[in-house]
């Protein structure tokens, strides 16, 4: 008989702790059944544009196999920071405020390993990506949860804000456009939230992945503000926009104190972004902008005939500013957000993300996507509709 | 022209079936500005017509033959390439006709039932043709892509059923 000597469990309490993703769990469910039409994804549907990977492949034939620097090709790096003053109007210095990750998600968990200590609070502006508060308990901090609500259009009020600060605030996570809500930030919202970020001497941190998907206005960055660079991680990258999710490609820009200690974390453990894919990005950045105005044209149409359908079949949808979801409140129908998604995808086999997942406010809401073909969108909203007319809506 | 009728062609032009109510809900327009721009393009015939690229080759038996037959003319005086370029088009066997830079002048686009019928055509009628010098027939074997449409497109998509 076999007895097992191990006496205790060898893992961290973090680990432990660790919730696993509502949206894995949502994930399991739906791709075990056929015929599914999914509003549940949250990446383009758009293929990367084919210059982008010739541009990849062409490093490839030149033998470009090898590292490139930690920071990532200086090359690129250049080129994030042209694009960057040139769209938002934000000016680094190539050489020592900007570095290229793994990914969006890596900037993040790089940066909050750079800025926190253990037990130190950082606010988490929810709904959010699901990501936020594991990476912050990962990098030993507390995550805050400052929620804001549909009435507000899930737009961060300043009294919100200041509610959360202790004395142990030392951070905050921004994410506009939002995932999942699709809100954005105008000018003087974003200043209303800088001169409180200033106030209490706390960091950003801005994931600005949907910048480019923005449809009712210019994008406006808050570490453009007065006295906010200093204070301010930028996080972008270019999953979204050019529709790059599996490349894994993101970059950070900051002040150099903070990039320079990203950096010596990124290298002792990624070591540097894959180099073909930075050749890639290159190219998009250089010569791809006339790809993402097309398929921003495209997603604005399909978003304002979601939110159209949406309102048509009687729930609640405020119109987004960007990203590619929509957050409807289905209320209405008296399910909870988990209810009406389980219940609408085996009924209908249509699949969205109940809203809960993504933390508090996100409850009676739940996340659709319109990355995907109009035919699918329409289709969509057929079942939707007959769905909901069961319970009354 | 206004952005929004811009954008209204261009997607009529990639499918001209979706329905007027969609397209007023996508553009963000009530269904009679969709109605009354699309009739006005259709009276200043900015749009010409509405029609289905078809995969010939799945729907009947017999297939079609179409060709591209590169044609050196000589120009007359005073109407240049359009008179013989009218000559040309009129007739039905004829899907488009270009003027074209380069060592030939018209490419004509013709479809016909068998080889033998498109043989004739440019022996009997294109040829024959006073300002016609000389003609090259290039047939098609295959149509990949036509008119922006992917013929046998992969519709697989890859990404997973949920994600982030």
């Amino acid at each position: 008989m076999k007895t097992s000597t191990m006496k205790r469990s060898y893992l961290s309490e973090t680990a432990k702790k660790l919730k696993p993703s509502g949206i894995r769990k949502f994930f399991d469910l739906a791709s075990q059944m056929e015929g599914v039409i999914s509003l549940g994804v949250g990446e383009p549907d758009f293929v990367t544009p084919w210059h982008v990977c010739e541009a990849s492949l062409d490093s490839l034939e030149r033998g470009y196999t090898g590292y490139t620097s930690n920071a990532g090709l200086l090359e690129l790096r250049t080129e994030i920071v042209k694009y960057l003053q040139g769209k938002f109007n934000l000016t680094y210095d190539a050489e020592d405020e900007v570095i290229v990750t793994v990914g969006a998600s890596q900037a993040i968990d790089v940066a909050l390993r750079a800025i926190l200590d253990s037990g130190d609070e950082v606010l988490v502006v929810e709904p959010c990506f699901v990501a936020y508060s594991a990476s912050v308990s990962l990098a030993g901090g507390v995550p805050v949860a400052v929620p804001t609500s549909a009435e507000s259009e899930f737009k961060l009020l300043p009294e919100q804000l200041e509610q959360k600060i202790t004395e142990k605030t030392k951070a905050i996570i921004l994410c506009f456009p939002n995932n999942p809500t699709g809100t954005t930030m105008s000018e003087q919202e974003l200043d209303n939230v800088a001169d409180i970020v200033k106030k209490h001497d706390l960091l950003v941190l801005t994931d600005e992945i949907y910048a480019e998907l923005s449809y009712n206005e210019e994008h406006v960055s808050i570490a453009r503000f007065n006295g906010m660079k200093e204070r301010t991680i930028y996080i972008s990258g270019f999953s979204k926009a050019f529709a790059m999710t599996g490349w894994r490609l993101g970059y950070a820009a900051g002040p150099a104190e903070i990039i320079q200690a990203m950096l010596k974390i990124h290298q002792y453990t990624i070591m540097c972004a894959p180099t073909m894919a930075q050749y890639g990005a290159l190219e998009a950045l250089k010569t791809g902008m006339d790809d993402v105005n097309e398929m921003v044209k495209s997603y604005r149409q399909r978003r304002n005939f979601l939110v159209k359908s949406f309102q048509e079949i009687g729930l609640d949808c405020h119109l987004p500013g960007g990203a590619f979801y929509v957050f409807p409140s289905i209320k209405k129908t008296g399910l909870t957000s988990e209810q009406f998604a389980e219940r609408l995808l085996h009924e209908e086999k249509v699949a969205v993300v109940p809203g809960n997942v993504f933390g508090e406010g996100g409850e009676g809401h739940i996340r659709c996507s319109y990355a995907t073909s109009l035919s699918e969108l329409q289709e969509a909203m057929n079942r939707i509709g007959r769905f909901t007319r069961k319970y009354a809506v | 022209m206004d952005n929004k009728t811009v954008e209204l062609l261009e997607i009529l032009e990639k499918n001209g079936r979706i329905p007027i109510e969609t397209l007023a809900k996508m553009l963000d327009l009530k269904v009679e500005e969709i109605e009354r721009k699309i009739k006005t393009l259709e009276e200043k015939n900015i749009i010409l017509s509405y029609s289905a690229v078809v995969d010939w080759s799945k729907a009947i038996e017999d297939e079609k033959v179409t060709a591209v037959i590169d044609v050196k003319v000589t120009p007359k005086r005073g109407v240049g390439f359009n008179e013989v370029a009218e000559r040309i088009y009129r007739f039905p066997e004829v899907k488009a006709v270009y003027l074209m830079s380069g060592t030939y002048d018209l490419s004509v686009h013709i479809e016909g039932k068998t080889m033998a019928q498109i043989a004739r055509f440019v022996a009997e009628k294109l040829s024959t043709i006073d300002s016609v010098i000389s003609t090259t027939t290039h047939f098609m074997l295959k149509k990949y892509k036509h008119d922006g449409v992917i013929f046998e497109p992969k519709k697989e998509d890859k990404r997973i059923v949920v994600s982030p």
